[in-house]
């Protein structure tokens, strides 16, 4: 592989991360991470539509016109997102119930239309292909490590896994709306030292 | 009664962006300056509102009847995407000066989930028209309440002394956590 | 063609074709992901049904049905659970708005004599490890051979007999709430009978 498509692939994973770092996709990163399993499922399900559209966008780039640009980018990206719905809905249908409105809304997602605009109108199929995985992992991971923090502070537990005592009291604020924000705040406090900025 | 119900619990007690987490972008985007906030708010009322009702009449019409259910997400937001853009165009034509006001945020409404969240919701929540455009109307209140208290408290935090690691994003996110709490007081209002 | 109807119609044909492209993929998807969701689903309330229920052998899907609270104000639905044709118990179907995350759904199993004989949440959006425990055994073991009838069907703190979960009295209260919903509609329909 040359340099060009590391440097696509690894992009989004932390230079770039689309939640760390840019702040992109806010809704489902607070609405659904209420535990890593549900930050899992989200980020598996974006990172789904992602690659799917971007690869197809990549594919049809030449034959859009400028002006029905955005509104073709959308209806071939919602359509990933209804195909992704039915399938969910189907054969995980726990999963699909857990993450409930956010899925329809992974259409807005601002990271999607984002890359599709920035990345998979102007690069071949193969390079859109690497970027919307890299960007997929970054957002998986970003969600991943949210919903741990908020469930092991919150309900005492991993991925289900509960290592406290059965009446123990936990710091419940952290899976209730407040605890989305004051995670993640702690976490880009985090990140940002670890980057050096500033 | 109803409909009082479905208005304070809207607005208050399942707050859109405080407790739904829909409309964050816009929400930390654009709450720098109270004059913006309200501005936000005002066109959020009124696309949502609108995009409600047409997407109601749409889902009931042609959608639900002729067994299309699956075709909802791509319909709501093709709807949504060109209603924006119109009144743009029509405001831009026929009032400057609103143009001025809230033209430059309509673009950004698109990509807002919340219109799109909200009209799905209405659908799920079996509502009939005018107790979904109450809904919607009180849901696009609460987003406008909060993003004003919002910017309230950041035009002041701008002449704090903030500590360093704090600057930027978290301090952000910490005071919408506050903000998040002060509403929690709400929950548990039932009837 | 001239210039201008070139830009119109150029556009306007990309569009439709991909809007119908998708129409037709998703129209694709939804015929075959039909069946699995229905299963999902019914599978989901089946479950449901055999664990507030005793045995059964009969389908309590085909047997249904609707029946009313006393005001007639809601509607529930009931399965009949049989053994070897006989009635022991059967699954209602019940609601509320009122839970701390909005609506609960839960499964409510009534054995033939009025006691309540289990309960199963069905779809709740209620605080995780809060709210959520009203599904756990430490509250639903109490209302396990309760009797709607002879005991108070309301938390302590309104003067009744069940234990709310701690810190989550809203939601325990809600629950109450669906299975006196529940007891008063199985009340009326075998008082009817």
């Amino acid at each position: 592989m040359n340099r060009e498509s590391i440097n696509n692939l690894t992009r989004g994973i932390i230079r770039e991360n689309p939640i760390f770092v840019m702040l992109l996709g806010m809704c489902p990163t607070l609405g659904v991470t209420t535990s890593a399993i549900n930050g899992v499922g989200m980020g598996l399900a974006t990172m789904f539509v992602l690659m799917m559209s971007n690869m197809a966008i990549s594919a049809v780039k030449k034959l859009i016109p400028d002006i029905v640009r955005i509104p073709s980018f959308i209806v071939i990206i919602a359509s990933f997102v209804t195909v992704l719905e039915m399938l969910m809905q189907a054969y995980v249908p726990s999963l699909y119930s857990a993450l409930g409105i956010y899925i329809p809304l992974i259409v807005v997602n601002c990271i999607i239309l984002g890359r599709a605009e920035a990345f998979a109108s102007k690069n071949s199929i193969f390079q859109s292909l690497l970027d919307a995985i890299g960007m997929g992992i970054g957002f998986t991971l970003a969600l991943t490590i949210l919903g741990a923090v908020r469930e092991m502070l919150g309900n005492g537990s991993l991925f289900g896994w509960s290592f406290v005592a059965e009446n123990a009291d936990t710091m419940l604020l952290f899976i209730m709306p407040p605890g989305a924000f004051l995670a993640l705040a702690s976490i880009i406090i985090t990140v940002n030292k670890l980057r050096g900025v500033r | 009664m109803a409909y009082i119900m479905i208005f304070i619990t809207a607005i208050f007690v399942n707050n859109i962006i405080l407790s739904q987490f829909l409309g964050i972008c816009p929400f930390l985007g654009v709450s720098k300056k109270l004059s913006t906030a309200i501005g936000m708010g005002l066109a959020v009322m009124f696309v949502m509102t609108l995009a409600t009702i047409v997407t109601f009449l749409i889902y009931y019409t042609f959608l639900q009847p002729y067994n299309l259910k699956f075709m909802t997400t791509v319909t709501f937001i093709l709807v949504i995407a060109s209603l924006v853009q119109m009144v743009e165009i029509i405001i831009k034509k026929s009032s400057p000066v609103l143009y001025q006001s809230l033209g430059i945020f309509l673009p950004l409404i698109t990509t807002n989930c919340a219109v799109l969240g909200i009209a799905i919701l209405t659908i799920q929540k079996n509502y009939t028209l005018l107790a979904g455009v109450c809904y919607t109307l009180a849901s696009a209140m609460g987003f406008t309440l909060a993003i004003v208290i919002f910017a309230g408290i950041r035009e002041r935090l701008e002449r704090t002394d903030i500590p360093k690691a704090l600057r930027g994003t978290p301090i952000v996110l910490i005071t919408a956590a506050l903000l998040s709490m002060a509403f929690m007081g709400f929950a548990g209002i039932s009837y | 063609m001239s210039d201008k109807i070139k830009d119109i119609l150029f556009p306007v044909i990309t569009l439709v074709v991909i809007a119908a492209f998708s129409a037709f993929i998703l129209g694709y998807v939804h015929n075959i992901t039909l069946e699995p969701i229905k299963k999902a689903k019914d599978g989901n309330e089946l479950q449901a049904i055999a664990q507030v229920t005793g045995e059964f052998d009969n389908n309590p899907f085909a047997e249904k049905m609707t029946i009313f609270t006393k005001s007639k104000k809601h509607k529930l639905t009931m399965y009949p659970a049989r053994k070897n044709g006989h009635l022991n118990s059967v699954a209602i179907k019940s609601y509320t708005n009122t839970g701390f995350g909005g609506r609960i759904e839960l499964m409510i199993g009534f054995n033939v004599d009025g006691s309540i004989k289990s309960f199963k949440i069905i779809s709740s959006n209620e605080t995780p490890g809060l709210g959520s425990k009203i599904d756990e055994p430490k509250f639903k073991e109490q209302l396990e051979g309760f009797y709607p009838q002879r005991q108070i069907l309301k938390v302590k703190q309104d003067g009744g007999d069940v234990d709310a979960v701690t810190a989550a009295t809203i939601s325990s209260r809600a629950v109450l709430r669906a299975i006196e919903r529940a007891f008063d509609a199985f009340n009326n329909f075998n008082s009817g009978k």
